[in-house]
């Protein structure tokens, strides 16, 4: 049977930043994408240190720096949403766009302003991708678990990852089975769009079903082995000082950076 | 072991699944139970650990299933499902394993005891840190019999433990559900599997109980066979 492999992120290999706790990387992680959000505009000796952080991490971590980059691109599409700010912040005017009796002008605050958007967003969807890349995802959801996220929550993350691909699976055989029926020897897209859109939805909802139902054997599965609505997993182990050590001196690294800015 | 008395059951949409099944399984007996598709072989088994709750009495060890024993009940019926990626819903092969033992209370020295003696019992020793949807059918089979074998159950109810598998992780299979020491009932299609597993068979047909004795003696007669959609090995 084949499977979608798009969503597995992780990349197996042995480096000094696979093996970190995943407790460790996840704090380092999410304090970075903090402290990144909070950096002001143009702080660019503070960008390129953040920069600099991803880029010693990648090189530790073995992975191919094109991975990283080819997925970091996935938060420009949503960077451009903030296009706008180069017209609407008021500074000083570079060029003017005349359109009829309206003129909008391209200020240098507002240039600064988009770029450091762009710059962080791109910082930060990095050290995302950094992290989702060299740690297991259940290694991961176990780290969330340590940060007492709520265990309902923890629980809905692992049963989507676990079902993710139970589902795409399904999904690419149902798409295979329509192929598989639409021969059109004409050439030409056999049907109205209305009458495709039709077989479409029909093959969502029945999708919908399949997963309804399949749920419901997973419940059965988990009453069976005596599941009572608590969800217990064993205790996690203390971090090591070695670790704790580690979180603190990124945390130090990140309070510098923030105050050069 | 078991022992079902007049047991009935019908789905909410008035469908009949069960009607008036008496049973009993007896310490170590290996069973069968076969039949055609929708007979109710599976709404069998979901209630031998108290999942469905039809009319009728169902004893398990002596004690009859009720509200207040299920936790018991359960820890000593292992259900083994259909589709092993129903069964398997955790992240990783060892928390899978382990979901049942930490759902008895044991403490984690004997949690992480079970789990590698259940998937050292079915010869899946390693796959700890595998996640379910990198593993091939038949080691999600093997897995998903390990997830109940880490609750040591006095019995073991299979659905399909054969279905879909190529013949070497059939045989495999086979080989281990002979070597296990529970009581077994098997609901299978697989005769070939009857003929080699099961001592016993007990034939389903619409919801009731239309045959039950020797192994042999149901597989030898293919009139019997033949009138319930079944063939010979």
């Amino acid at each position: 049977m084949s499977h979608i492999q798009v969503l597995d992120l992780y990349q197996d290999e042995d480096s000094l930043i696979h093996r970190q706790d995943p407790r460790v990387k996840l704090v380092i992680t999410l304090a970075v994408i903090v402290a990144v959000t909070a950096l002001p505009r143009g702080a660019w000796v503070s960008y390129l240190s953040c920069l600099l952080y991803v880029a010693v991490v990648g090189a530790l971590s073995r992975v191919q720096p094109k991975l990283i980059l080819k997925r970091s691109l996935v938060a420009i599409p949503f960077a451009l949403a903030a296009l706008t700010l180069i017209f609407t912040i008021d500074g000083t005017p570079l060029a003017s766009l005349r359109l009829g009796d309206w003129s909008l002008s391209v200020t240098s605050e507002g240039t600064v302003a988009f770029v450091s958007i762009l710059i962080k967003s791109w910082l930060s969807v990095m050290a995302a991708t950094l992290l989702v890349t060299t740690t297991t995802f259940p290694s991961l959801v176990a780290a969330t678990r340590w940060l007492r996220v709520p265990k309902v929550i923890v629980s809905v993350i692992s049963f989507m990852y676990r079902y993710i691909f139970v589902i795409a699976d399904e999904a690419l055989r149902l798409f295979r089975a329509r192929e598989a029926r639409s021969a059109n020897p004409g050439g030409k897209p056999a049907g109205s769009i209305r009458w495709r859109a039709r077989v479409l939805g029909g093959m969502i909802g029945s999708l919908f079903i399949r997963s309804y139902e399949r749920s419901e054997r997973i419940y059965a599965a988990m009453l069976s082995r005596g599941f009572d609505g608590e969800v217990r997993t064993l205790r996690i182990q203390e971090l090591g000082p070695l670790d704790a050590l580690t979180i603190g001196a990124f945390f130090v690294f990140l309070a510098a950076v923030l105050v050069l800015s | 072991m078991v022992q079902l008395d007049g047991l009935s059951f019908s789905y909410p949409d008035g469908r009949k699944a069960l009607d008036n099944i008496s049973l009993t399984i007896r310490e170590g007996e290996k069973v069968a139970l076969v039949g055609p598709n929708g007979a109710g072989k599976s709404t069998l088994l979901l209630h031998l650990n108290g999942i469905l709750r039809g009319h009728g009495e169902i004893k398990v060890m002596g004690m009859p299933i009720g509200d207040g024993n299920l936790g018991l009940i359960r820890s000593q019926v292992g259900l083994v499902f259909q589709h092993p990626d129903d069964q398997l819903f955790s992240p990783t092969v060892f928390e899978d394993v382990a979901f049942g033992p930490l759902h008895m209370d044991l403490d984690e020295g004997e949690v992480r005891r079970r789990v590698a003696w259940a998937l050292a019992q079915v010869g899946m020793e390693g796959f700890e840190e595998r996640m379910p949807h990198h593993l091939s059918l038949g080691e999600k089979k093997r897995i998903a019999i390990a997830t109940v074998l880490a609750m040591q159950p006095a019995i073991l109810a299979l659905d399909e433990p054969s279905g879909e598998l190529d013949p070497r992780s059939r045989r495999a299979l086979i080989r281990l559900l002979e070597l296990l020491p529970q009581t077994l009932l098997v609901a299978t299609h697989d005769m070939r599997l009857v003929d080699e597993l099961a001592t016993r068979t007990v034939v389903l047909d619409g919801g009731r109980i239309v045959a039950d004795g020797p192994t042999t003696d149901i597989l030898g007669n293919v009139t019997l066979l033949d009138r319930h959609g079944l063939e010979p090995p």
